[in-house]
């Protein structure tokens, strides 16, 4: 059975830290292997890396903490303020909404971090790893109008696609219209029928 | 040694004014280590955790001047944990205790509180100048304090702070009676200012030379500011924002032309690039110019302002400007001492894609006077740096980073170790060096051999084995800060020469494979050194087994012993 075809690959296990993109990338014999690549800030294949000491240090290059070295506060203010992505953020409970800058984060990782802090809530990481079992669900309304689960899409696509976010409760989330892509549960329950 | 009396000895000494050169003074005798500790004004600290506040004032009692340097440098890239330490109130409470006449207070990575900047102000009659670093821990309500009470103020001088804007109106809190100010720098706060207030500063303040202002401050302030201070030699422009066909405009066109004295130039944090027009009148003075926070100005428009600038000395730009660009600057800024340029990535700009060594060699061969750089950059390969070495023989301070951090000489596929063993062979005077790309234990044999002046290494991501951090600790006599990250060097090389440590700051090792065991075994040996060990914000556990790696090791010497105000995931043996 052509397993890839299900796209169960998301169920491999694999070392590895969140939020690294792999790719799909087809080698010389046109087999395509997901290939875990560096983000556009290194813009260099896996080639060059297998040398020296870095070996060990190359996996982890895309979360390095502290590289490049530019200090915090540098990072923090050479925003162009035309290229902020302010967007609303709502969660059910809370009396009023936030807003928060896109622009900011360089991935979904972040983002979830970003989230708790901002409504203090936790297992915002948790719930884009596993939306199944958590007690809050990261939702966005996209340019469509449609409301979409976070986390499925690449990055940068949902960086211009995201119109505003609404941190939802898990409980709510059933019914609600959701359309998320290769939900596993529901396909493979699906399947099972 | 009792030729002239102590007067004209005291008299003689106040001619010698660098630190290292007094230090030199007071070890020739006892009676010059006496002339010199009480003649002596201005102190330098380079770790806070290096001596007690009481001992240094008991050395120096006519100390005015204190300069104190807190977190590790590393701190900068969030390598260091949330509460580590630095904190500045013990050292002013003591100075104030001790009734010190303290004029003037430089910090830079510390721990600075409101608490602190308002005993600050309280204690010190002729407090004259302030400058913070690097800082975090303050809010405006501190600078408030300082404003209202400093009377003879002269420098308020904010960095790159991470500052609690609560919106006060801290600026408002200058009385009119102070008419002292020569430098007011407040570019780091985010939040808005009273500009009223700001105006009235600046119109009764006839010595003010450096102005930096914050985002806040629009372009329509800025003309009225100048209007009033004509003299400024140093501005900051906070937003330069406004319809180049206005009224306004063309009123702050001709109020800039005005600007005689003007020689440097930073800011532009929100800028219309249609605007620059506006300060092309004072390009051609202009001997420093920081565009490295002005994300809003294209590479044409930067390379348009940066050939009317030909006598620039210091150039810092992001790395938008390109090989091109860098190309304008070579030829264009043949004064040029001081260059730097950091990474736009960080900020996603989809453009062509930053520098790379052709920049560099460029400049290189422009800038003959070139003596310090930090260069951010694509790609670099041997070639460039031997380049680069031959060209800038008397460079001073090299920091290259390759913004992949192990990659090699793209054309050759060979480590970068030639390239930087160009650079120590032929940079005679080299003071300061920050490696990257891939790297073998070569690299750090040349710099061992040759770097005979380097005081400060900076190494990530680099070296095969013990030996480079070998050759390094027994080569460089004059090594002074050593900071390592994600090496492989471990526990032979951290205990081949621990007497070393002794006759440096300090050593930062992290993600590296030295053992909690080997840390142990130092901290034993040498007892006049501190070795502080951190995980991530967990906290350590004294118990565990010798033989486990160390995430993060900092190292430093002390007369101060250990101290007591770290938190609990530092650990120090």
């Amino acid at each position: 059975m052509a397993k890839e075809d299900l796209g169960l690959e998301i169920t491999e296990l694999r070392l590895g830290l969140p939020d690294t993109e792999h790719v799909s990338v087809a080698n010389k014999n046109g087999e395509k292997k997901n290939k875990r690549v560096f983000s556009e800030i290194d813009g260099v294949g896996d080639e060059n890396s297998s040398s020296g000491g870095g070996d060990r240090k190359m996996e982890s290059k895309n979360q390095v903490v502290g590289w490049p070295p530019v200090c915090s506060y540098r990072k923090k203010n050479s925003v162009n303020e035309a290229s902020k992505m302010y967007v609303k953020v709502s969660m059910d409970g809370a009396p009023f909404l936030r807003k928060m800058d896109l622009g900011l984060h360089k991935g979904y990782s972040d983002l979830a971090f970003a989230l708790e802090k901002l409504f203090g809530c936790y297992g915002m990481v948790e719930a884009l790893k596993n939306a199944e079992n958590s007690e809050h669900v990261p939702i966005y309304e996209d340019k469509d109008g449609d409301w979409m689960l976070v986390g499925d899409v690449p990055w940068e696509m949902f960086m211009e696609s995201c119109k505003r976010l609404r941190i939802m409760k898990r409980a709510d989330a059933k019914g609600f219209g959701l359309q998320p892509k290769g939900s596993l549960k529901g396909f493979i329950e699906s399947v099972g029928k | 040694m009792n030729i002239f009396p102590d007067e004209v000895i005291e008299q003689i000494f106040g001619y010698v004014t660098s630190q290292r050169d007094r230090n030199a003074l007071s070890l020739v005798c006892k009676n010059w280590h006496k002339l010199e500790r009480c003649s002596r004004k201005s102190v330098l600290i380079g770790n806070c955790y290096s001596i007690s506040p009481e001992r240094v004032i008991e050395r120096f009692p006519e100390l005015k001047s204190l300069t104190l340097k807190g977190k590790p440098h590393f701190a900068d890239f969030n390598l260091v944990p949330h509460g580590w330490g630095g904190f500045v109130y013990p050292w002013i409470e003591a100075l104030a205790k001790t009734k010190v006449d303290l004029e003037k207070l430089k910090l830079k990575r510390m721990v600075v509180t409101d608490e602190g900047l308002e005993l600050l102000a309280r204690s010190f009659m002729n407090f004259k100048s302030l400058v913070l670093l690097s800082c975090e821990g303050f809010t405006t309500t501190g600078l408030a304090a300082i404003a209202a009470n400093c009377r003879f103020l002269r420098e308020l001088d904010l960095q790159e702070n991470e500052v609690d804007d609560h919106k006060g109106q801290w600026l408002s809190c200058f009385p009119d009676c102070c008419t002292s100010l020569v430098s007011l720098n407040f570019a780091c706060l985010k939040g808005e200012i009273n500009l009223g207030a700001l105006e009235r500063l600046v119109a009764r303040s006839p010595n003010l030379k450096s102005l930096r202002l914050n985002h806040t401050v629009p372009l329509s302030a800025l003309q009225r500011i100048l209007m009033q201070a004509p003299q400024l030699v140093d501005l900051g422009i906070g937003s330069f924002i406004h319809d180049p066909h206005s009224e306004v405009y063309t009123r702050l066109k001709n109020t800039i032309i005005k600007c005689k004295s003007m020689t440097s130039l930073s800011g532009f944090f929100e800028v219309l690039p249609g605007c620059l027009r506006a300060i092309y009148p004072v390009c051609m003075n202009l001997t420093a110019l920081n565009l490295s926070y002005a994300a809003g100005i294209h590479c044409r428009e930067l390379i348009k302002l940066i050939r009317r600038c030909g006598k620039l000395q210091r150039l810092w730009i992001m790395d938008c400007i390109g090989d091109y660009g860098l190309g304008v600057v070579a030829s264009t800024c043949k004064d040029l001492q001081e260059l730097r340029v950091f990474p736009s990535v960080l900020i996603g700009l989809n453009g062509p894609a930053g520098v790379s060594e052709k920049g560099l060699v460029a400049i290189s061969m422009g800038c003959t006077k070139l003596h310090s750089l930090l260069y951010f950059c694509q790609q670099m390969t041997n070639a460039a740096l031997i380049t680069v070495a031959k060209n800038c023989p008397n460079c001073i301070r090299f920091r290259l980073c390759i913004l992949d951090p192990t990659k090699p000489d793209p054309d050759t596929l060979q480590p970068l170790d030639e390239g930087f063993g160009a650079i120590v062979q032929s940079c005679k005077q080299l003071r300061r060096l920050s490696l990257s790309g891939q790297l073998t234990d070569r690299v750090f044999l040349y710099i061992g051999v040759y770097a005979e002046q380097l005081e400060m290494l900076s190494i990530a991501f680099a070296g095969q084995s013990d030996k480079g951090m070998m050759y390094v600790l027994n080569g460089c006599k004059k090594l002074r800060k050593l900071e390592i990250r994600d090496s492989p060097f471990g526990d032979p090389a951290l205990l081949t020469d621990m007497g070393k440590y002794e006759t440096m700051r300090s050593l930062w090792m992290s993600s590296c494979d030295v053992t909690i065991g080997a840390c142990k075994a130092l901290a034993e040996k040498m007892r006049r050194l501190n070795v502080e060990i951190f995980n991530e914000n967990e906290k350590v556990d004294c118990s565990v087994d010798g033989g486990q790696k160390v995430q993060k090791m900092y190292l430093y010497r002390t007369l101060a012993g250990r101290r007591n105000d770290a938190p609990e995931h530092v650990w120090i043996l």
